[in-house]
């Protein structure tokens, strides 16, 4: 093999605080060569970001390099003064970040920003700078280079724009590239022509490429090796396929087995935990205090009929200027008592927008919804508070899905209260025991949301959505916000949730190997309408719709899992 | 572009005609100006012949209408108080006013900017630290405060410059300008700068979170990690997303700074626009009020409708839409 | 005892023990309001009552003993013999109420208004606003004072200086709704778009309710920041006004009435009339700006 293009000896990152010092990054070692795309996976916190930082030397004060060596071909670049490290960044290492709509100044053209780096770093001439730069934007593939040369970085889509950031990185002939998760902004039909557009180059231009990410299928498809790293260590290096595919350390084996499989369908996610124990979801003492009897007299629980939803995407005086977009058009399915039905899709195609109108928060604009043979839409205000004790949602960020400015006990409580379930004095016990059932310490109720994990929270949302025994659950995306490992947790307790009460459920997400593991039968969305419906297994394996088939095309294969 | 400059040319006419309303109904109902100018002896024809000449006994909107009319030439009635017409006044006093004002303007402008950029760039620093602390005392010093404090050094202790007063003042027809005079432009000096403080102090302030708040931006890390050097980030990048927030904002102290003027004027004895509306509002003489909102409100409205079109300007999403 | 261990723990605490700018701030205005609500116990005279003026102090230089009478004052006594230290706290008393209570107003009316238009969007929205924008382009002195003539001009001459007082707060407070309704409505724009404003919908909670319980609390802190700095702008603007003959009249006089008087003085040399009044409007004014600009960076650390 050739000598490394960038070789991390270790690296140690410390930020002094109140608390002491801290070190995301410590003792971190790994090699980069050329033409080789290293991953470098991990959860939130692990440190994978602040090493490419330390590296290319753009670290925010008060984080520094306290220990540890970077070697850039064969020349040590740490130890450099701020103004050589300067040169390197852009001429020798690229970068790129996750969110291209940022990552560019908007108020120059793309050509202004291209040509600047070029004759920074190259000394061209203006004229050949310029035409250095089309040629680029050619080689990212974005059509009519020479026209969207004078182009605003608002004139782009994401990503386009993100190519273009690609070609800022790429403009002058750097050895390594440095891209911080730089798809995660993306859609996964944008998402793979970006990553291929990454691979072409490295090997074309023999680059060395770190990927940090946190998502499995972007490491399967594209990586030649992982870097695994957990709170601020290293904890297994090499292959993908030798990683991937026969893991060593306990936690990169809880990581890949937490990953959900897009070709079989497993019953429970395997627990393998590591680092942060969970306490148990205690689903028969819930179970045992849940009123099964309500069946639905005809054995669809849900039922949507042509629904629709416009928003105004641009205001004015007179009508005829104004915008609207369909959210949701025509869409009719019917959920049966007691399956997940899923909704999948790409960001924009309205699958939130059903689960929203479903939900009561947006009003529809024709169509109707009924529940338990009962019409929604007709319903008076009795009825309505009587059909929202019987829905529940649960959404995708917890952090904001929680009122910051209360306890825990206080938002778990306002359903019960609201509904007027249980009497004052019968709230405050059975908070608690919600509490305790999934999982939570005896002592939750009386803190604030900020005091828990992301996985914790998720489920003081679920301990809420059960307060007043619903029939059905809404689940917006409930996982997207949330490390592999937790996810898996979460999932499960869904999972429970549906076997031992009987809930029905309306699955939301973008992520086919969890629909698929999750759902019973499942609709596809595209620019508002539902394109097809089926059973999850058959739909996997015969797709009708051509939309359908493209995005199991570009699903990540996994095929070094097992 | 060409719809966005006529949406904003239709809002400033608009916020001109609920001024206007405003101050008609200032005029109108804010004390009797029958009785204002007619004395203790009357008999109820006088009062029917003025109620008649003056269009009072007319309905409500055809009143204002008139009276837009008569604005709009120029006419705003006469005052109260010194029994000449309000628009003669007016002219009278302005140029002392608009003299001033664009001293003032200018030097916080410049001042404001350079050293708001200073700020954020040496963020930390001392000498940057300093002018902070130093500011915060600015903004706390109402502005009549700092023109006794500079008259009291300068006039009474030193005896440098004069304490009240424009100088002498050369009369163009026109026009009055304390430009052209040694003695003119020595009045300047203390009021302009009492005047102008202020508004540097909230400008360099401005400047300085705006630059720092742009400075926080992906594309400047992004810029950085090309390897741009700070120089460029610094003068290229970051400092022209800035002035497009900061414009808006210069524009709004400009049109403050001639509000000010009122408090400056009072402090300096200074014959214009300012101290003519406090003598005013203390003797409530309605017509110099009104006239003085009316006229000062077009003179804001041009400013902020010169302040939208240079944004657009500057700013591509709004020149060129996507 | 949990919630003060909490407080005394707090990362905000821990910067203001940091912070020795923000300790004296807090110590110099936390002594500056005390005195205002202690002013009947702690003033020498009450400079409002005639009996206990005396003609021949006028004049008296702080800590000279009076050439006729021999009485001496800590910051001297003005041309009618008041008790300059006397009437500063009385002064300072006016002054507070006025910024206090213009800035509550405006407070009250901005939160409301921000709020409402910030959750309803549409007419209410553009209503709102619209007016906002139109108020912010004019200076709020300038408003102030057309409010303040306006109000005079209908207020019957008997009751001009009883009613000045409260005349100055609506003007004050009616000029600096805007701020408040701005910021309101910003960060209203943002929660009411979280999950958490959705999960207390999907319930079908009231809008008040959510209103109140749910995105009120969340908006606070930029509010607390902005009354702080307003409260220092209050105070300025009642000086200011009072300074130019328009705000509080010379039988209740605020710092800035007090100003105003002892201007006439400075030219012949008994500067304490102007100097002490001037020295408390500048400590009073500095000390609340340096706590808002302190409390900004503490609850907004990104803009420190």
């Amino acid at each position: 093999m050739t000598d490394p293009v960038l070789s991390i000896r270790n690296l140690t990152v410390e930020i002094p605080t109140r608390h002491g010092i801290f070190k995301p990054v410590e003792h971190v070692t790994y090699d980069l060569h050329p033409g080789e795309i290293r991953g470098v996976v991990g959860e939130s916190g692990a440190g994978k970001s602040m090493t490419g930082n330390a590296v290319i030397g753009l670290l925010d004060p008060p984080a520094h390099v306290s220990e540890g060596e970077v070697w850039l071909n064969g020349r040590r670049i740490d130890e450099l003064d701020a103004e050589d490290k300067r040169r390197i960044r852009g001429k020798e290492i690229g970068m790129i970040f996750q969110d291209p709509l940022t990552s560019l100044n908007p108020l120059f053209t793309v050509g202004e920003q291209l040509v600047e780096t070029i004759q920074l770093h190259l000394g061209l001439a203006a004229s050949e700078a310029r035409k250095r730069a089309i040629a680029l934007l050619d080689r990212v593939s974005i059509p009519d280079p020479a026209d969207r040369f004078n182009q605003y970085p608002h004139q782009f889509s994401g990503g386009m724009r993100q190519r273009v950031v690609i070609a800022l990185a790429l403009c002058t002939e750097p050895s390594v590239l440095i891209a911080d998760e730089p798809t995660t902004a993306l859609d996964v039909s944008v998402q793979a022509q970006v990553l291929d557009l990454i691979k072409e180059l490295a090997k074309e231009r023999q680059v060395g490429v770190i990927l940090v990410t946190h998502d499995m299928g972007v490491i399967a498809d594209t990586t030649d090796t992982v870097t695994v790293m957990y709170s601020g260590h290293v904890v297994e290096s090499g292959t993908t396929d030798q990683i991937l595919g026969a893991p060593t350390h306990d936690y990169t084996k809880s990581l890949i087995a937490a990953v959900p499989r897009p070709h079989t369908k497993v019953e429970r996610f395997p627990m393998v935990s590591y680092g942060e124990r969970e306490r148990t979801f205690k689903i028969d003492d819930l179970a045992a205090h849940w009123d099964k009897t309500n069946l639905s007299k005809t054995g669809k629980l849900l039922e949507v009929e042509n629904i629709t939803k416009t928003f105004l995407q641009k205001g004015g005086l007179l009508p005829s200027q104004r915008q609207y977009f369909t959210a949701v058009d025509q869409v009719s399915f019917d959920i049966r008592d007691g399956e997940v039905f899923g909704l999948v899709g790409e960001s924009g195609s309205g699958k939130s927008t059903v689960a929203r109108m479903i939900g009561t928060l947006y009003p529809l604009d024709s169509g109707r919804v009924i529940f338990d043979g009962e019409d929604v839409t007709a319903m008076g205000t009795d009825a309505l508070q009587a059909y929202r004790r019987q829905i529940q949602m649960i959404f995708q960020d917890p952090f904001s899905s929680l009122n910051p400015r209360m306890r825990v006990g206080d938002l778990v409580a306002e359903p019960i209260h609201h509904h007027q379930i249980l009497s004052k004095a019968q709230i405050g016990p059975r908070v608690r025991e919600l509490l305790d059932w999934v999982g939570l310490a005896k002592d939750a109720w009386r803190k604030y949301p900020h005091e828990f994990s992301g996985g914790q929270r998720q489920r003081i949302c679920i301990a809420r959505a059960l307060a007043t025994q619903p029939r059905f659950l809404i689940c917006d995306e409930p996982t997207s916000a949330l490390d592999v490992s937790i996810q898996a947790q979460i999932l499960n307790i869904l999972k429970d949730l549906q076997d031992h009460l009987g809930l029905t459920m309306l699955f939301i997400s973008h992520d086919l190997p969890v629909v698929r593991q999750m759902c019973d039968r499942v609709g596809v969305m595209r620019q508002g309408k539902l394109v097809e419906v089926q059973e999850t297994d058959s739909l996997f394996a015969t797709p009708e719709h051509p939309y359908t088939r493209e995005l199991l095309d570009l699903m990540p294969r996994l095929k070094q899992l097992a | 572009m060409l719809s966005y400059i006529i949406r904003r040319v239709a809002q400033s006419a608009l916020v001109l005609f609920v001024v206007g309303l405003v101050a008609f109904s200032m005029f109108r109902f804010v004390g009797d100006p029958i009785d204002n100018m007619l004395g203790q002896e009357r008999t109820m024809e006088d009062v029917e012949r003025l109620r008649g000449q003056l269009g009072l006994d007319q309905p409500f909107p055809v009143q204002y209408v008139k009276f837009l009319q008569e604005a709009v030439q120029g006419n705003f009635g006469v005052s109260f108080r010194q029994g000449r017409p309000v628009a003669e006044i007016l002219a009278e006093r302005a140029p002392a006013t608009l003299e001033l004002a664009m001293v003032s303007a200018v030097f916080a402008i410049v001042l404001g900017i350079a050293l708001g950029v200073f700020t954020a760039i040496r963020r930390g620093g001392f000498a940057a630290n300093f002018i902070m602390s130093a500011s915060l005392i600015g903004v706390s010093l109402p502005t009549f405060l700092i023109g006794i404090l500079l008259i009291y050094i300068f006039s009474v202790e030193l005896g440098w410059l004069p304490s009240f007063g424009r100088g002498e003042v050369v009369d163009l027809g026109w026009w009055n300008t304390g430009f052209l005079t040694a003695s003119g432009l020595k009045a300047l000096i203390l009021p302009s700068i009492t005047l102008g403080l202020y508004q540097m102090t909230l400008i360099m302030r401005l400047v300085r979170s705006e630059m720092l708040e742009v400075l926080r931006q992906d594309y400047i890390r992004f810029a950085r990690a090309r390897g741009l050097s700070d120089r460029t980030i610094n003068f290229r990048h970051a400092l022209k997303n800035t002035m497009v927030p900061v414009i808006t904002i210069i524009g709004l102290q400009l049109g403050a700074i001639i509000a000010f003027a009122i408090i400056t004027e009072t402090v300096f004895q200074w014959p214009g626009l300012g101290l003519l509306f406090i003598n005013a509002i203390q003797f409530v003489d309605i017509p110099v009020m009104a006239a003085y909102l009316m006229m000062i409100s077009v003179i804001f409205v041009t400013i902020n409708l010169a302040v939208d079109i240079l944004y657009a300007f500057i700013d591509p999403r709004l020149r060129v839409s996507a | 005892m949990n919630r003060v261990r909490r407080i005394l723990d707090s990362d905000q605490f821990y910067a203001f023990r940091r912070s020795p700018v923000a300790m004296v701030s807090a110590t110099v205005a936390l002594v500056l309001i005390l005195a205002t609500i202690l002013a009947p116990l702690i003033a020498p005279t009450n400079p409002f009552d005639p009996s206990s003026l005396n003609l021949m102090n006028g004049f008296t230089p702080p800590m000279a003993p009076n050439a006729f009478t021999g009485e001496s004052f800590l910051m001297g006594t003005d041309d009618q013999g008041r008790d300059v230290f006397s009437t500063i706290l009385y002064g300072m008393r006016i002054s507070l109420f006025v910024g206090v209570a213009a800035v509550l107003f405006a407070m009250v009316l901005g939160i409301t208004l921000g709020l409402l238009s910030g959750y309803f969007g549409g007419w209410t929205e553009t209503i709102i606003m619209r007016t906002a924008d139109v108020q912010l382009t004019f200076p709020s002195i300038l408003l102030a004072m057309l409010i303040f003539g306006i109000a005079k001009g209908i207020t019957p001459i008997e009751y001009r200086d009883q009613m000045a007082i409260w005349v100055l707060i609506l003007a004050i407070g009616l000029s600096d709704w805007v701020q408040f309704a701005r910021v309101v409505r910003g960060a209203t724009l943002v929660e009411k778009n979280k999950d958490y404003v959705a999960a207390a919908r999907i319930i079908g909670q009231s809008p008040l309710t959510i209103m109140l319980r749910h995105i009120l609390p969340n908006v606070l802190s930029p509010v607390l920041v902005i009354a702080t700095i307003s409260l220092a702008l209050a105070i300025i603007a009642e000086a200011t006004l009072s300074f130019l003959g328009v705000g509080a009249p010379p039988t209740q006089p605020s710092l800035g009435t007090l100003i105003r008087i002892g201007q006439g003085f400075l030219f012949s040399g008994e500067w304490w009339i102007l100097f002490f009044p001037a020295c408390t409007l500048l400590a009073l004014a500095l000390s609340v700006n340096l706590l808002g600009d302190w409390l900004r960076d503490v609850l907004n650390p990104r803009l420190k």
